[in-house]
């Protein structure tokens, strides 16, 4: 079966005035149609340039060499026009953020963004119709007064709820690929938690691909089928979550797995900041 | 320093500038040397060779009693910068004086002092600068009075916002704490970061005073005739409209060369030293 | 809602204070002069008597307070005292001329505002690349001469060698039209001149590009600087990533919030005409408030300097308030009480 999203052997490096730094070293990966796939790292791993390399927005910055395939729904999107590749984004692949509140455009109402997302889908869309397609989306996520909702700032909404428009408009559209970038991190622990389940049951009956970046194991083992584990630009492990977190082969993994502070008290274990053994070549799950 | 190094390479313009403004800098340093006919500063008469168009001996012409435009606009540079130099060399301390005590000190030192500032900002500037000079008798030294009465303001706002901010942070109530007496506070501890915007500042307003002098000057009311100014030549120029061109646009040109090179410097500083809110 | 019309109030209560304080400033000011201001007015040839008469009206002879005293009295009442110069009410002199630099620099903003802000958003979307370049150093260039400079270049360019404008003043003088507000925009549409329109239109191109050829830059330059910062907010990104179009971010998404911060500058930069425009007006002979001024500074005619600055201090804080409210509709915080102006 076709993967919905391939990626093989990306490589991302930067022109600097001190060089040429190299972020991503070959990284594989790939997601089937429905599959919700986590990709596990430290801050500075890579893990949200890749997120944002599929979108496509890395390659517009000035001094970024990518190289490498990504293909979507069989797709090679490197061979695409700029313009076909620009015309995904928001209908066949959306994304959501870290911080919902400042994710959303401060000065202007959240029906006037919400209009805008769907006129990518549906271009030229009247108010009224793009009242109506919001009002629903928001009720799929147990959002009820969406006339009030629609008509307030971000500001005004409490960080939960901003969560909630942002997956609401995230999958107005119906994307085939949903890439979250550490979602909820900004939130606090319950909402999070509520946040993830509604997440969860929407994009298993929209049959929607998720991409899950995150640092959270926790979320992580929830929420994923499939797990890579990312380490300075390389994919370090990859399998089945179940098999990923119950038998961790890597040495980067092993040391992630420890560093989780545990409720039963212990000190906090440190991963140090390199060692030989993370650079062993990578270990996968069948 | 690197940093510095490849913003400069980013940014040639800023290069451009330091260019600029050395180069006027040299020619007013140096306007004995290189004027042709240094004598022409004063007030000589050649009436054999007035009004000539650029050329020949005179690059840039000549004016109505026969002196060479571009010696006189060397001298004049000497006016504009000894302008900028004064008037920040006396505006500047005070500004930032003033804008140290009124964030620093609070209640009635910042009710008071904010009060005037806002009283001075709220005339705009030339207008002030014009309203000082209409009662002194114009000349060079009441110009930068003028100029100088005008300036301390935007320094005191700009300082007493950075203080504002600046007071709530650790250092100064580590200084506090430690016995440190209000003044070494002010001057020691919270100065020093709000220098890069006054540096910034003082670059971008050595361009602005010299815009302003010549603005003065242009309505007459700067140095007197017949020391050279850029204003006034433009303004003495402004009759011979449109035929004899040059005696208008070239010290005009002057001008922006000058204040141009300063806004390039100030601008590069700016993107180094990033504090300018 | 009751919040913010209290914060107006409380601003305009203290520009009335800052009014007041302008006031005692200037005429402070006008009054240390070396010399007898009777004297100045009369001229050398004026007998004693002549001169103290006329120092007895103006109340000279009385202490500084006294004559400040008689000074707020008569403004309260809308007398600003007489001109030396025009020997007319001050008040009249200003309602002559100042119409003619309320259009100049009407115009001017309207040309700051269509023309710089444009300027600075293709200067930020297009960041880096040339689009960027040549904006900041046409905007760069433009704010480092004197409007007067700028006046003296067009006038030259424009109406000497291509002329295209005329060379002075506001309108030509085959026509006639009856003075109604002083508005040559009204006046000719009031008279049905549209040829009149047409040529005082044409006459004031040049002045008000010369005036706001500077505030141009300084709006582009700063438009720029405001959206290049809001170009790295989250916000931004999420639209990039949702494929909004590139044009609509630039014009709409990214410029609305931009504009707040610019807002009070943009206000400043305006305001600041008041003061160009002396410079301009004596350039292309524009009988304008500012000339008056530069006119009676000259002549130490203390009423008319008074009065002038007073109003033009006035209108500086007319302008401040008008952004302060634009500040207000604009940022939908504010508007709903989030945050404080």
């Amino acid at each position: 079966m076709t993967a919905l999203l391939d990626i093989r052997d990306l490589r991302l490096s930067f022109r600097l005035w001190s060089g040429t730094v190299e972020v991503l070293h070959g990284i594989s990966l790939s997601i089937a149609r429905g599959e919700r796939v986590a990709l596990v790292g430290e801050s500075g791993s890579g893990k949200s340039v890749t997120a944002r390399i599929v979108l496509g927005l890395i390659q517009e910055l000035r001094g970024a060499r990518v190289s490498g395939q990504v293909s979507l729904d069989g797709q090679d999107l490197a061979r695409v026009s700029p313009k076909a590749r620009h015309a995904l984004r928001g209908t066949d692949m959306s994304m959501i953020f870290q911080d919902p509140t400042s994710s959303l455009n401060p000065v202007f109402p959240i029906l006037t963004q919400f209009r805008e997302v769907l006129a990518r889908a549906t271009p030229g869309i009247s108010l009224d119709s793009a009242r109506d397609r919001a009002t629903s989306a928001l009720h799929e996520v147990a959002i009820y007064e969406a006339d009030r909702v629609l008509a307030s700032y971000p500001f005004q909404l409490s960080g939960g709820m901003n969560q909630r428009v942002m997956i609401a408009m995230a999958l107005a559209n119906r994307p085939k690929l949903l890439i979250a970038d550490e979602p909820g991190t900004a939130l606090d622990v319950t909402v999070q938690a509520q946040t993830l389940d509604l997440m969860r049951a929407l994009v298993a009956s929209h049959g929607t691909a998720v991409l899950f970046i995150s640092h959270n194991l926790g979320v992580v083992r929830e929420f994923a089928d499939r797990t890579y584990v990312i380490y300075r630009g390389r994919i370090v492990e990859h399998g089945p979550t179940a098999a990923v977190f119950g038998n961790p082969r890597h040495a980067y993994t092993r040391a992630l797995m420890a560093a989780q502070p545990r409720l039963t008290g212990g000190p906090l274990p440190e991963i140090t900041e390199r060692d030989p053994a993370f650079d062993a070549p990578a270990e996968v799950h069948s | 320093m690197k940093r510095a190094a490849f913003i400069l390479a980013a940014n040639p313009l800023t290069l451009v500038g330091v260019m600029l403004v050395m180069l006027v800098v040299m020619a007013a340093a140096l306007a004995d040397v290189i004027a042709p006919f240094p004598a022409h500063r004063g007030a000589v008469v050649d009436f054999l060779n007035f009004n000539k168009p650029p050329g020949g001996d005179y690059l840039m012409g000549t004016d109505v009693v026969g002196r060479d435009l571009f010696s006189r606009i060397l001298y004049a540079y000497r006016i504009s910068l000894l302008m900028a130099v004064v008037v920040l060399a006396i505006a500047v301390p005070i500004g930032v004086t003033l804008g140290l005590m009124a964030g620093y000190l609070g209640g009635r030192w910042e009710y008071g002092l904010m009060r005037v500032t806002d009283v001075f900002l709220s005339i705009p500037p030339l207008v002030l600068a014009l309203s000082i000079l209409g009662v002194l008798k114009p000349t060079l030294l009441n110009g930068m009075i003028a100029i100088t009465a005008m300036w301390w303001p935007w320094y005191t706002r700009l300082v007493y916002n950075i203080t504002r901010g600046e007071k709530a942070e650790g250092y100064v109530l580590a200084a506090e704490v430690t016995g440190a007496s209000r003044a070494h506070v002010m001057f020691r501890e919270i100065l020093p970061n709000c220098l890069p915007a006054i540096v910034t500042k003082m670059t971008l307003d050595a361009g602005f005073v010299i815009l302003i002098a010549s603005s003065l000057s242009f309505l007459g009311l700067g140095v007197q005739a017949p020391t050279p100014d850029l204003g006034s030549m433009v303004a003495e120029g402004a009759r011979y409209l449109p035929d004899q061109w040059w005696l208008s646009v070239f010290p005009g040109l002057a001008i922006l060369v000058a204040v141009f090179g300063f806004n390039l410097i100030g601008d590069g500083l700016r993107d180094i030293l990033g504090g300018d809110r | 809602m009751l919040t913010i019309l209290r914060q107006i109030l409380q601003r305009i209560g203290m520009s009335l204070l800052v009014l007041w304080g302008v006031s005692v400033l200037i005429f402070a000011i006008a009054r240390v002069i070396p010399g007898n201001p009777a004297r100045v007015a009369l001229g050398p040839n004026a007998t004693a008597e002549q001169v103290d008469a006329l120092a007895r009206m103006l109340h000279l002879d009385r202490s500084i307070f006294i004559q400040y005293g008689f000074w707020l009295r008569d403004l309260l009442r809308g007398d600003l005292g007489r001109s030396l110069y025009t020997n007319r009410p001050v008040t009249q002199d200003i309602a002559e001329f100042l119409p003619a630099t309320l259009e100049l620099i009407t115009v001017a903003a309207v040309l700051m505002i269509v023309v710089g802000l444009p300027l600075g958003i293709l200067a930020a979307r297009y960041r880096g690349r040339w689009p960027d370049h040549l904006v900041r150093v046409l905007s760069l260039l433009t704010v480092s001469a004197p409007s007067f400079v700028w006046a003296v270049v067009l006038m030259l360019c424009f109406a000497y060698f291509l002329p295209i404008f005329p060379i002075a003043g506001r309108l030509s003088e085959a026509f006639d039209i009856p003075r109604t507000t002083g508005f040559l925009s009204i006046d000719t549409l009031l008279a049905g001149n549209l040829a009149a329109f047409a040529d005082a239109a044409h006459h004031i191109v040049l002045p008000a590009i010369a005036l706001s050829l500077s505030g141009i830059g300084q709006a582009a330059r700063l438009t720029r600087a405001n959206m290049i910062e809001t170009y790295d907010k989250p916000y931004i990104e999420m639209a990039q990533a949702y494929g909004f179009p590139d044009g609509r971010i630039a014009r709409i998404y990214a410029f609305r919030p931009s504009l707040i911060p610019s807002l009070t500058i943009i206000g400043l930069d305006i305001a600041a005409l008041l003061g160009n425009a002396f410079l301009v007006e004596a350039v292309f002979g524009w009988p304008g408030l500012s000339r008056y001024g530069v006119q009676v500074i000259l002549r130490k005619d203390l009423n008319a300097i008074v009065g002038t600055v007073l109003i033009i201090a006035a209108m500086f804080l007319i302008v401040n308030i008008i952004v302060d409210i634009l500040t207000v509709l604009l940022n939908p915080r504010i508007r709903h009480g989030e945050a404080r102006p």
